[in-house]
């Protein structure tokens, strides 16, 4: 696997439906994201943000183009990988907008799940579960469940699962939504730790004015096109 | 890998618990229900057991006594006794009746039969065996009716001397054991505005009421007011003797029906209760479906709960089959907990029915296969909903 790309992605279109109904979400989209580096994807309402993350993420088949992940090609022209499932779970972290824990599973449980998933034993698992939670500061919650955890809280411990596999990738959706402006711009600091302690390209979907000046690159996406641009890269203490 | 489902059942038991209680009483409701059917079976065995007999001499053409009506008269026994390869022969009589008990009555069926012959009841289980020839009676405890007791049937009162248990007719109703004579009588007696109408009757008819021919008009009147009727001769066959051929001999030879045990527990199974089996097996059916339906409800909507979850569990590369498994193990939890509990409540509650429930365990477990099996298909309704959930919702839009 070639460390080097992180996320590579040319020509990439993706059309809804078809005929006179017809949605081009996506137009030729231009991409590239390098390993331990944090990029911005921002963009006005219904522009194709989640359209493209979620051909990222290989929930939904695009139209054409091509994608690499991580070194390898998944997608060009048609998937290059048989097994989605198993790419997902390799290979791709996901933060939502809200964490979405399994609410039956402890803290610890709801990270380990993924190595779990993955073929991993229990015991390794958790040991993998609890050096992340140490490392962003909620292992003093290890043993609680999900609806005891604050949303600060409980967005870290989802931060800890995308990264739980060490994915090459992490996808994140609107991840500082709900939070106020300390705890997003908290979030945004563990994100770029993250990045460069673990080498995984992230991309970050966001429509929050606090933490845009964070990124040190943006893309800007309007009708399915991208821009890119430079960002401020405002340091976070 | 961790359990999935029990991790699920573990964080939600108390409503899981619930549900299972309430799966469980119907589920109770259920053996019950197949528990009235072995008790209707096991009533007529015993019934048939205690009665001591091998054969029942019946009314010629007829299925009787018990599930058809049968008379014959009262002597014919001292011929069938005659017979080769006779032990015992005797006459009974049954009368289905309301019998007075104080201020209320029970429904009985009252036993006619000569003490110290087939018939007579052979277990008691208090006070003693009837020894006078009229006026005393052996009562079943589901009657109500204590040693010491008087009941009244007809004119006359008589006073329990013993108990017996588990003697009951096919329909239910408790035993009371009385004197042959005295059931005859009870079975056929006029009242005396009855009487005194027919004596006037039988006086205004000059072939009856002839002048010169005295005594006439009483003996005619005497057989009119007494019953030389029973309802059927119960044989006790010799040691040595095989039922069937002295049933051959009595068909042949008296113009009447007999019926060996096999024949007689047949009548009283397939024929007696048939309908009262078909109605048991309806409800079982049913039953069956609500449970059923009521399982695959509970786990759908409890699986639609989860959609979110099972969308994320997706997304993160979880198996289908990893989620099936666990939609299916919390079905067959649900099913596990209703199949205890109803176990339990059917013993607590049986005894408290009026007519006996005989749990099988042999139901129980064909009972514990079928609640596994409406579980399984319960929760294909649910499995099937959870496989269509499409990963990407989980990143929303
Ligand atoms: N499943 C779908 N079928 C048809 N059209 C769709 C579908 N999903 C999205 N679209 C359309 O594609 C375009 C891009 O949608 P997308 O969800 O990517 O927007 P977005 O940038 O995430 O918007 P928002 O900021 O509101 O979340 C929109 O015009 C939308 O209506
Ligand atoms: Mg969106």
């Amino acid at each position: 696997m070639n460390k080097e790309i992180g996320i590579h992605i040319e020509g990439l279109s993706k059309r809804y439906g078809e005929g006179a109904t017809a949605v081009d979400a996506l137009k030729e989209v231009n991409m590239s994201v390098a390993p331990g580096e944090v990029v911005g994807l921002i963009g006005p309402s219904g522009s194709g943000k989640t359209t493209l993350l979620k051909c990222l993420g290989a929930v939904i088949e695009p139209t054409q183009g091509r994608m690499t992940l991580g070194g390898d090609v998944i997608y060009d022209n048609g998937w290059r990988i048989s097994d989605l499932r198993v790419l997902r779970r390799d290979s791709i972290g996901f933060i939502f907008q809200a964490p979405y824990l399994i609410p039956f599973l402890d803290v610890t449980d709801n990270v380990a799940l993924l190595p779990m998933l993955a073929g991993r034993p229990n015991g390794e698992a958790r040991a993998r579960s609890l050096e992340l939670l140490q490392a962003l500061d909620v292992a003093h919650r290890a043993s609680a469940q999900p609806s005891e955890l604050s949303g600060g809280e409980q967005q870290r411990v989802s931060i800890a699962r995308a990264l739980a596999n060490k994915p090459p990738v992490i996808l994140a959706d609107e991840p500082t939504a709900p939070l106020d402006s300390e705890r997003a711009l908290a979030v945004m600091r563990i994100l770029n730790q993250m990045a460069t302690q673990y080498h995984t390209a992230i991309i970050v979907v966001t429509h929050d004015e606090k933490i845009i000046p964070t990124f040190k690159r943006i893309y800007h996406i309007r009708d399915g096109r991208t821009f890119e641009e430079a960002g401020e890269g405002r340091a976070l203490q | 890998m961790i359990n999935l489902a029990g991790r699920d059942i573990l964080h939600s038991w108390s409503k899981f618990v619930l549900t299972g209680l309430g799966l469980g009483l119907l589920i109770g409701v259920t053996f019950t229900m197949a528990g009235v059917y072995r008790g209707m079976v096991d009533d007529a065995k015993v019934m048939l057991n205690n009665s001591g007999a091998d054969l029942w001499v019946v009314q010629k053409d007829t299925l009787g006594p018990y599930a058809e009506s049968s008379s014959i008269p009262d002597d014919i026994y001292r011929g069938i006794l005659g017979m080769r390869g006779m032990a015992q022969a005797a006459n009974v009589s049954y009368l289905t009746m309301q019998v007075r008990k104080g201020d209320t009555d029970v429904r009985a069926m009252v036993v006619g039969f000569e003490p110290g012959q087939p018939g007579e009841p052979s277990y008691l289980v208090a006070g003693r065996r009837i020894t006078r020839s009229h006026y005393e009676a052996v009562a079943d405890l589901k009657t109500g009716f204590a040693v010491g007791d008087r009941i009244r049937i007809r004119r006359h009162e008589y006073a329990v001397v013993g108990l017996t248990r588990r003697m009951v007719s096919s329909g239910g109703d408790p035993m009371i054991f009385i004197p042959l004579k005295d059931a005859q009588e009870a079975q056929f007696l006029k009242d005396n505005d009855a009487i005194v109408n027919q004596r006037a009757r039988i006086a205004a008819n000059p072939a009856l009421n002839r002048p010169g021919v005295p005594g006439l008009l009483e003996a005619i009147n005497a057989s009119q007011t007494s019953n030389r009727n029973v309802n059927a001769v119960l044989v006790r066959v010799a040691d040595g003797h095989s039922p069937e051929t002295v049933a051959q001999d009595i068909r042949r030879w008296k113009h009447l029906q007999a019926f060996i045990r096999a024949q007689m527990e047949d009548i009283l199974i397939a024929k007696l209760i048939a309908t009262a089996a078909r109605q048991i097996a309806m409800f079982l059916v049913i039953l069956t479906i609500v449970s059923a339906a009521i399982v695959a409800f509970i786990i759908y909507t409890m699986t639609l709960g989860k959609i979110r979850e099972i969308a994320v569990l997706k997304l993160i590369g979880t198996h289908n089959r990893t989620i099936a498994g666990m939609i299916l193990q919390q079905a067959l939890g649900l099913g596990l907990i209703g199949f205890a509990v109803g176990k339990i409540a059917a013993t607590i509650w049986g005894p408290f029915f009026p007519r006996y429930i005989l749990l099988e365990p042999g139901d129980a477990v064909r009972g514990f296969v079928i609640v596994m099996v409406v579980c399984t298909l319960a929760s294909t309704l649910a499995i099937r909903a959870a496989l269509k959930v499409d990963p990407a919702t989980a990143i929303g839009g």
